[in-house]
């Protein structure tokens, strides 16, 4: 079976319709005054083995940003805005 | 009688000391080689290697054992020619048979920017001393006659990088041969046991925590694939590292028809038929991190339709085992190896979907670097802080598979 992810606005949808974008940065988005966080937030990664909070874009559907929760051992999938 | 076939024990069990001057954290490829080159060539033997595991039950067991040197940026090729070379003889060095296989890759690209790029790819490897040539249609077909070259009617072959040192090789075998070649000069392979802890003083590592109890060292090197972020965590350090699963798969044994190892840049798939007459199909990462080692039946039909499109024989075979390995990628697709913040505590890691071919020029040149604390040139463009100082060593299209 393919990962299904649930969708807040289309459902539970195939994971072939989205794109991975990766764990939530710590901090925000905006670009940093101080150049070390800056380099911590494109570069380092927490790479969790357990619950992560990442962002997932639905391409193929509503092309909408969504925000989940996935434990990356098991794959299953607790929380999605 | 079954001592004529069979050796009884391929590793000597030694009991656990309590001190060494190296503990190597994973008894992969990585830990394995450095762990051998360390006695063999610095005379530094008292060595632990601990594996949680058995040996090579990770990616070095798990890969599709493509050896090659064709990469792009001149760090790279000059990294990966060095230990095609080391592959050539090594199981002379060793004294085990690795039934390596000189087969040939060709590199397929089946549109017009891919053209330019495997002919780029050509010219630049010529430039930095590795054997690649660009193939016209009519070339690839003579080279490897099997192949569709109208791409199953939707992707014409128009071209190809031929590379004819590409290889493959046992990788249980390399995992096997660099054990015992350690062991018979002195160092301790230790299965089964699970390194929990770093023992860190004033930012220096001062030795492990393992379920078995701590154990001191001169220095510690963490060679544990795609779980290298655990022991980063130990050691207070964040890497550029995500852990993607990696998937392959076999067909049931056929008759000898490939000899060429084929990749396709357009469809990422590549392919390639063993000594015992399985056929070989690897890919890309699958497209989100994970930690998890679960095949999955999405991979194993877009394969499948991209595999066919090449070879039409493959329809009528079936798949008889698909298994799932875990990759450390780095954000350049190139190694991240050396020195860190802690001091005597080294990584060897960032080895991707692309580091079994790696394991012999990074295991001497980690062994020189642990033993005489000087970082060997040939790496010292991988090292761990590369991203900081804005020098990433771009590799993506050439390393992204296999
Ligand atoms: C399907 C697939 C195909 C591939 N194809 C190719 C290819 O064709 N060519 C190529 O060059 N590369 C290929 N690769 C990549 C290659 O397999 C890896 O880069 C390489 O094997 C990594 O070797 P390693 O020694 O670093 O890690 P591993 O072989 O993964 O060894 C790490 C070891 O560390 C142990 N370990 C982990 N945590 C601990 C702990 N806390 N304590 C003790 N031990 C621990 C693990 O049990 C494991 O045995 C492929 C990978 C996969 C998955
Ligand atoms: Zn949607």
């Amino acid at each position: 079976m393919a990962l299904m992810i649930p969708c807040p606005h289309c459902g539970r949808r195939p994971y072939g319709e989205f794109w991975a974008s990766g764990e939530l940065p710590e901090g925000g988005h905006g670009v940093e005054a101080d150049v070390e966080a800056d380099y911590r937030r494109v570069w380092l990664r927490r790479n969790v083995a357990g619950d992560q909070r990442e962002r997932w874009f639905h391409h193929a559907g509503c092309r909408r940003w969504l925000t989940l929760t996935r434990n990356t051992i098991t794959n299953a999938i607790h929380d999605v805005v | 009688m079954l001592k004529l076939f069979r050796r009884e024990q391929y590793l000597r069990v030694d009991t656990l000391g309590d001190r060494y001057d190296v503990v190597i954290i994973g008894g992969g490829g990585h830990g394995l080689a450095t762990a051998y080159y360390l006695a063999a060539k610095f005379g530094v033997t008292k060595v632990a290697v601990l594996e949680r595991a058995y040996i090579g039950s990770g990616g070095t067991g798990r890969n599709t054992t493509v050896l090659r040197a064709n990469y792009k940026t001149p760090e790279t090729i000059a990294f990966y020619r060095a230990s095609y070379q080391l592959y050539a003889t090594l199981g002379q060095d060793l004294d085990y048979n690795m039934l390596r296989s000189q087969r040939g890759l060709l590199w397929l690209a089946h549109s017009e920017p891919q053209l330019r790029n495997q002919r780029e790819r050509a010219l630049q490897n010529q430039q930095f001393g590795v054997n690649t040539v660009f193939l016209d249609a009519a070339q690839v077909k003579a080279t490897c006659p099997e192949l569709d070259m109208t791409g199953g009617g939707k992707r014409p072959i128009l071209g190809a990088a031929y590379h004819p040192p590409g290889a493959i090789i046992r990788h249980d075998a390399v995992a096997w041969a660099y054990a015992m070649a350690a062991q018979r000069l002195g160092v301790e392979i230790h299965q089964g046991i699970e390194v929990t802890g770093l023992d860190i003083e004033g930012g220096r590592c001062r030795g492990v925590r393992t379920n078995q109890g701590p154990i001191a060292a001169g220095k510690v090197l963490s060679a544990v694939g795609g779980y290298v972020t655990d022991i980063a965590n130990m050691a207070g350090i964040r890497l550029p590292i995500v852990t993607h699963p990696l998937q392959a798969y076999v067909t049931e044994a056929y008759k000898p028809v490939l000899d060429r190892i084929v990749a396709s840049a357009d469809l990422h798939i590549y392919v390639s038929q063993s000594a015992r007459g399985e056929v070989l199909i690897g890919a890309e990462i699958d497209p989100f991190t994970s930690y998890s080692t679960r095949s999955t039946f999405p991979f194993l039909a877009s394969c499948s339709a991209r595999a066919i499109d090449l070879f039409p024989f493959l329809a009528k075979l079936r798949i008889l085992r698909q298994w799932t390995g875990l990759c450390d990628m780095t954000p350049d697709y190139s190694p991240l190896m050396g020195l860190c913040e802690v001091e005597n505590f080294l990584i060897s890691s960032g080895w991707g979907t692309w580091g079994f071919k790696a394991i012999p020029a990074s295991g001497l040149a980690m062994a020189e670097l642990l033993a005489t604390g000087q970082v060997p040139s040939l790496i010292a463009p991988f090292a761990l802080d590369r991203f900081r100082r804005d020098r990433a060593v771009p590799e993506r299209a050439s390393a992204g598979t296999h």
